[in-house]
């Protein structure tokens, strides 16, 4: 299970998100570190100094991309110049597996860069799968979409989340970047079991795992990224583990960051649920 | 409600400006009450309102966009203040949301809506538009494509009739204002000599620059460029900055420098070494892409 189709056959461990704040630290202390995470926006730009740090880390790293604005739940068709510029960084990091959202943000050519949640129609499955499918066609790249976290849901929806997650990668054959703590999230924002939903995921399509922390509000949570992994979340983990096997894993942490050290302790928390010839092994 | 439809209902309300308290606004433009927009779209909670859940992506929008803008155009907040800045930034972003899959590109086509809205920097006009343009211009060298550069070795076959290719983050300013100095001035650097590196890594946060403080008006021909992953202002001669203007249109060498000597009273000896000179220098600091 670790390794499938939709991961490109790779069996990657732990790793974590690839952030200025620690450029420095990595370059001058080397960590060993299973993978990094890299958002792909962020190195679709034309040459300098992104690109000349993304060089050395793929020197000595293994590197997944992770996209923010892909979009493929827009009505409206896939970006060209996007796509086109996100080849040219799959040929450069030779990335296994390539992950966006399974959202939508723009419309009539304009960003809102946020991820705003799909109305769970067999409408919009279809156009997703479509686009999924469109995407993987021209980057030839195994794509795994990844589960948001929301803060409102549409009255045309007919089906969960997670009915419509299975809509669509099912209709798109690819996998799925199964993002526990934004299930965490979405289940008490909108008041579901999460592991109704996790229990419910195809876990042979599952190609990575985000873990990640977040911030409680009066009425609901949000998902920042700045805090550690809640005891909750780890329970989904394990969970998610238990289905699907030992898989790729990164923690995000985005705001607030601390010490590259501090970030990839609380990453490496995940082996601890890793069966335990795999933690002895690791 | 097809998906098209709900997107755009949901986006048309998701741009609208916040409310000076930051709250959604209830009312679109045309009148329509978003209360009833939110209610026909999204589901309440028994903790939360339509109105609430979708205000939550309303919030979002803006104050993403908002921090992103603010920590691209540090000089121009410095130069504005907070309150006129971000009041000007919301009108900014309102007129030319985001049209790029990145928020880098978010203030490419400020300069010229500044131009065209100079309400938004009374008083200050010319200033606050060459400050808007020369930190866009740092933006876009900082990673801007680089094409193979043409370096002496390969001058052989120039001619007259060469067309140079000027590299793609090379900018080149016309400034009615010594504005590389004031922004050197609000990031804390020291911009003594003629060119000067950008590269800071933390920002301290400007304060406003006193009106009394601004610079004098003075003409200054700048070139913003990115030289082994730093960006650099280096400021050119009006001959000098006329040539590469030239050059960048796209006219042949012997038309560049016809045109760019125009006004020249130098002599033809001088005019040679000078040229000498500069494309030397200009090719060593990688201006040039091979033509």
């Amino acid at each position: 299970m670790p390794a499938n189709r939709f991961n490109g056959f790779q069996d990657y461990g732990v790793g974590i998100g690839l952030r200025v704040p620690h450029y420095q630290h990595i370059f001058k202390k080397k960590p060993v570190v299973d993978w990094f995470e890299i958002i792909s926006e962020n190195f679709m730009v034309g040459g300098g100094r992104p690109m000349e740090v993304l060089d050395q880390i793929l020197e000595r790293y293994r590197v997944v991309q992770h996209g923010v604005s892909m979009y493929f739940g827009s009505a409206e068709p896939l970006n060209r110049e996007h796509l086109t510029r996100l080849k040219a960084l799959v040929k450069r990091t030779r990335t296994p597996w390539l992950t966006d959202h399974l959202c939508w943000g723009s419309v009539d050519g304009r960003y809102t860069h946020d991820l705003v949640p799909m109305p769970y129609t067999f409408e919009a499955a279809r156009k997703t799968a479509r686009k999924i499918r469109e995407a993987r066609d021209f980057l030839e790249v195994p794509i795994a979409v990844e589960n948001v976290s929301s803060y409102a849901e549409f009255h045309v929806s007919k089906m969960t989340e997670w009915e419509f997650l299975n809509e669509v990668v099912e209709d798109a054959d690819c996998g799925i970047l199964l993002d526990v703590n934004n299930i965490y999230v979405s289940s008490r924002n909108h008041d579901f079991d999460p592991y109704d939903y996790l229990n419910s995921v195809p876990a042979a399509r599952v190609a990575q795992i985000h873990i990640a922390g977040h911030t409680k509000y009066q009425k609901l949570i949000l998902d920042t990224h700045d805090h550690p992994v809640i005891d909750p979340v780890w329970a989904l983990y394990a969970r998610a583990i238990e289905l699907a096997g030992p898989t790729a894993t990164l923690l995000e942490w985005d705001d607030r960051i601390p010490s590259f050290d501090e970030v990839h302790r609380e990453a490496l928390k995940a082996k601890r649920y890793l069966p335990a010839q795999m933690r002895e092994a690791s | 409600m097809n998906l098209e439809q709900l997107q755009r209902a949901v986006f048309e309300v998701t741009r609208q400006p916040l409310t000076p308290s930051e709250t959604m606004r209830t009312r679109l433009p045309d009148g329509r009450s978003v209360r009833d927009i939110a209610n026909a779209l999204i589901k309440p909670n028994d903790r939360m309102t339509s109105f609430e859940r979708l205000q939550i992506y309303n919030q979002q929008y803006w104050f993403r966009i908002l921090a992103s803008f603010t920590e691209d155009f540090p000089g121009l907040l410095s130069l504005m203040g907070e309150r006129k800045f971000e009041k000007l930034a919301i009108a900014f972003l309102n007129d030319c949301p985001s049209e790029s899959f990145t928020l880098r590109n978010l203030g490419a086509r400020l300069g010229s809506w500044l131009g065209d809205h100079p309400e938004h920097v009374a008083g200050v006009e010319r200033v606050a538009i060459d400050m808007a343009n020369l930190e866009w211009a740092d933006i876009d060298a900082f990673d801007g494509p680089e094409l193979p550069r043409f370096t002496p070795d390969n001058s052989g076959n120039l001619s007259g009739d060469t067309v140079f290719r000027l590299q793609p983050h090379l900018h080149l300013l016309n400034l009615a204002y010594p504005v590389d100095d004031l922004l050197f001035r609000i990031r804390g650097i020291d911009s003594r000599g003629e060119t000067v590196s950008n590269a800071v890594l933390n920002f301290p946060r400007p304060s406003k620059i006193r009106r009394s403080s601004l610079p004098r008006p003075r003409k200054v021909h700048l070139a913003v460029y990115r030289l082994k992953d730093t960006v650099y202002f280096k400021r050119l001669t009006h001959d000098g900055f006329a040539l590469l203007q030239a050059l960048g249109q796209g006219k042949p060498l012997a038309k560049a420098i016809e045109v760019s000597m125009l006004r020249s009273r130098r002599s033809v000896d001088r005019v040679t070494e000078l040229l000498r000179e500069w494309f030397q220098n200009w090719a060593t600091l990688g201006w040039f892409a091979q033509p």
